[in-house]
């Protein structure tokens, strides 16, 4: 039997760019390019590897996002995903972490799943709590925040390095895993992969065919609610002093100055 | 007055510091009932209850070590049963925001995560979170079910307010998903003797100008004579100069310090991520032009090997 694995990729606006808040508080995306978070290559990658580890395996990779989240499937089915889902609906605009993970279970339950993979965290919300909710939502292990991953007959193992320990993990397929970037440097895509992606299918699914209802997400259903965001004031310009000789004892009188030594 | 559940991080009944944040902010809503799990838990009770908690649940079993996540999640839940609290606080480390994701879910509850501050509002607790690495701060508040926030390291000054803290068994029936996923091996992480990097009130980072795993013991001892921890950028630690946990920025550790010195650090935007919110910013780097001079109270253009072993030793000098 072949093994589905479903790879979760955002869509997020470019960290190097000017990133800000739209008028409705949500995340302005016109302003600033979109692309494949990538944490979520390390993501793509893993799949690639388990998949190529096995017998038969299938990588199905999927967003909940806009028009344009179309770019990040293509660049994960160009590293070598076999077909993409894209969740698109006018009435997810705006939704939180917690609607989100409602639209991707339901997602990742209609296409089918053995193993669903995730990056560490996205590089906009910077969360880290999608992997956790599919599988409360899905009902299987997590077996999350990986530097190191493998799966053989039907176990997925990892390692978690946490703050305290480092942890040997281990669960029963199906499980929802996520990873982070201390997992291996993922692939370029290489101009057979580009071509290779545009003949792949994308498959398109809104709210109605999730069988959820406009009002458990969006702006207007969000569990959370932003209420202001303010740009941080630019810093007001330090002091900067060239070393000639004697910088480091005028670094530490300003350091006594703030009481620091 | 409204009851507030306070998740307990602590290791071996020592509770660590963020926890004891939370029960200051958690006083700002509400009474702080404490629930602390697993082996130890009861010996949090004293300082639980020197900082406010006016009840600690505690529980402790096998499978809090020996699975992952899942039982503690079940454990919440149930102190969550017991308590029907206004709010539910959690410290946002990674473990902590994935208990408190889970426990949201099954509550029906929106969380907020990685709050820098919190305050009582007419809607309910409002929770400041900066965005976009540090370059916005939101002011945010969950608006279905029981607000469950995760605050980070350094979001307030721990203040003392002795409360009863009466210490009660929580009865915890853990569900049949609690043993999915094994935790087959543990190694402890050695300790450096160093504070803890998310904790430290002053911390001193090396990036790729530091050149080398064992020029990083100018880093460390800059750090030891202000009594700081050491951090670094994922320059230094992919090149296996300094490990992965010592990491600061956007896949590393987010760090607020009273203070950040940043040596041989360019200041990449992921960088800031991690550090924007420090105090006081102090870096050394020999090119004038790197952006993490936008950032300082104090820069010093120059070469981290003369600046930084002078601001050691003239450091240990005013100690006497
Ligand atoms: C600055 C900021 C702060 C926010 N704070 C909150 C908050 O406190 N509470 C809240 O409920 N919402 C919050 N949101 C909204 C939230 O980020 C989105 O709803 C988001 O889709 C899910 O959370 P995340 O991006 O943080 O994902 P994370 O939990 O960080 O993502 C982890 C992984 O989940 C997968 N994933 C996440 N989103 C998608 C997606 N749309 N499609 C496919 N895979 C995905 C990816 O594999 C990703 O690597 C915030 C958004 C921003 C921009
Ligand atoms: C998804 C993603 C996540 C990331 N997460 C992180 C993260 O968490 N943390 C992080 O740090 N980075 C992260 N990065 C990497 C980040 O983009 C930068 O590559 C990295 O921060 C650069 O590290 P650096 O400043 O040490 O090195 P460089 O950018 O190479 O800078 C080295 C600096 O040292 C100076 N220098 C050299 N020699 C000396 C000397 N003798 N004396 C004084 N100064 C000297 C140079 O002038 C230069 O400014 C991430 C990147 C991506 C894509």
């Amino acid at each position: 039997m072949s093994l589905r694995i479903v790879v979760t990729v955002k869509y997020v606006p470019d960290a190097t760019g000017d990133r800000h808040f739209a008028d409705d508080l949500t995340v302005d995306r016109d302003d600033v390019d979109g692309l494949l978070s990538e944490l979520d290559e390390y993501a793509v990658e893993q799949a690639l590897q388990i998949a190529g580890d096995a017998d038969d395996a299938e990588i199905t990779v999927l967003t909940v996002g806009p028009e344009d989240a179309k770019d990040a499937l293509r660049k994960a089915l160009s590293m070598g995903a076999d077909k993409a889902i894209h969740v698109e609906d006018d009435d997810l605009h705006g939704t939180d972490a917690v609607g989100t993970s409602l639209v991707l279970a339901k997602a990742i339950e209609k296409a089918g799943f053995d193993l669903v993979i995730s990056g560490m965290a996205s590089t906009d919300g910077t969360a880290g709590i999608v992997p956790a909710l599919l599988a409360e939502r899905l009902g299987v292990p997590q077996v999350t925040l990986l530097s190191e991953v493998s799966v053989e007959d039907g176990v997925v193992k990892g390692r978690r390095d946490g703050d305290t320990a480092s942890e040997q993990l281990e669960a029963s397929l199906p499980a929802v895993v996520s990873v982070t970037d201390q997992s291996g440097e993922a692939r370029y895509p290489s101009f057979k992969g580009i071509m290779a992606a545009k003949k792949k299918p994308v498959q398109s699914w809104d709210l109605e065919d999730l069988e959820i209802e406009a009002d458990e997400v969006g702006l207007e259903g969000a569990w959370t609610k932003v209420d202001s965001a303010t740009e941080r004031p630019a810093r007001t310009a330090g002091t900067i002093v060239k070393d000639e000789g004697e910088g480091g004892k005028q670094l530490a009188e300003f350091l006594a100055g703030q009481k620091f030594i | 007055m409204a009851e507030v559940l306070v998740y307990v991080d602590h290791v071996d009944g020592a509770v660590r510091k963020p926890t004891l944040e939370l029960l200051t902010l958690a006083r700002r809503i509400g009474e702080p009932v404490a629930v602390a799990l697993g082996p130890g838990a009861e010996n949090t009770a004293a300082a639980l209850a020197e900082h406010g908690a006016v009840k600690v649940l505690t529980h402790d079993a096998a499978e809090y070590a020996d699975y992952l996540v899942v039982p503690k999640v079940d454990a919440l839940q149930a102190a969550y049963d017991a308590v029907s609290p206004a709010a539910v606080l959690v410290p946002s480390s990674a473990e902590g925001k994935e208990i408190a994701a889970r426990l949201a879910v099954r509550i029906g509850s929106g969380i907020i995560t990685d709050a820098t501050d919190l305050e009582a509002g007419d809607e309910g607790p409002v929770a400041t979170q900066s965005a976009f690495a540090a370059s916005f701060t939101t002011k945010s508040r969950v608006s279905k079910g029981t607000p469950v926030i995760t605050v980070k390291p350094n979001s307030a000054a721990v203040e003392a307010a002795p409360a009863a803290g009466a210490v009660e068994a929580l009865t915890v029936t853990f569900s049949d998903k609690a043993t999915g996923t094994k935790v087959t091996a543990r190694t402890p992480r050695a300790s450096t003797g160093r504070p803890e990097l998310t904790e430290a009130a002053i911390v001193v980072s090396g990036g790729r100008g530091v050149n080398g795993a064992e020029n990083f013991s100018i880093i460390e001892n800059l750090a030891d004579s202000l009594g700081a921890a050491v951090g670094a950028s994922r320059a230094a630690v992919d090149a296996g100069w300094y490990p992965h946990t010592n990491q600061v920025g956007q896949t590393g550790k987010s760090v607020s310090p009273q203070l950040y010195i940043a040596s041989g650090i360019s200041g990449a935007i992921q960088h800031r991520a991690g550090m924007q919110t420090s105090k006081t910013i102090v870096a050394i780097n020999k090119d004038a032009e790197a952006p993490i001079f936008d950032l300082v109270d104090y820069g010093v253009v120059g070469d981290l090997f003369d600046v930084v072993p002078q601001l050691t030793e003239e450091i240990n000098t005013r100690k006497g």
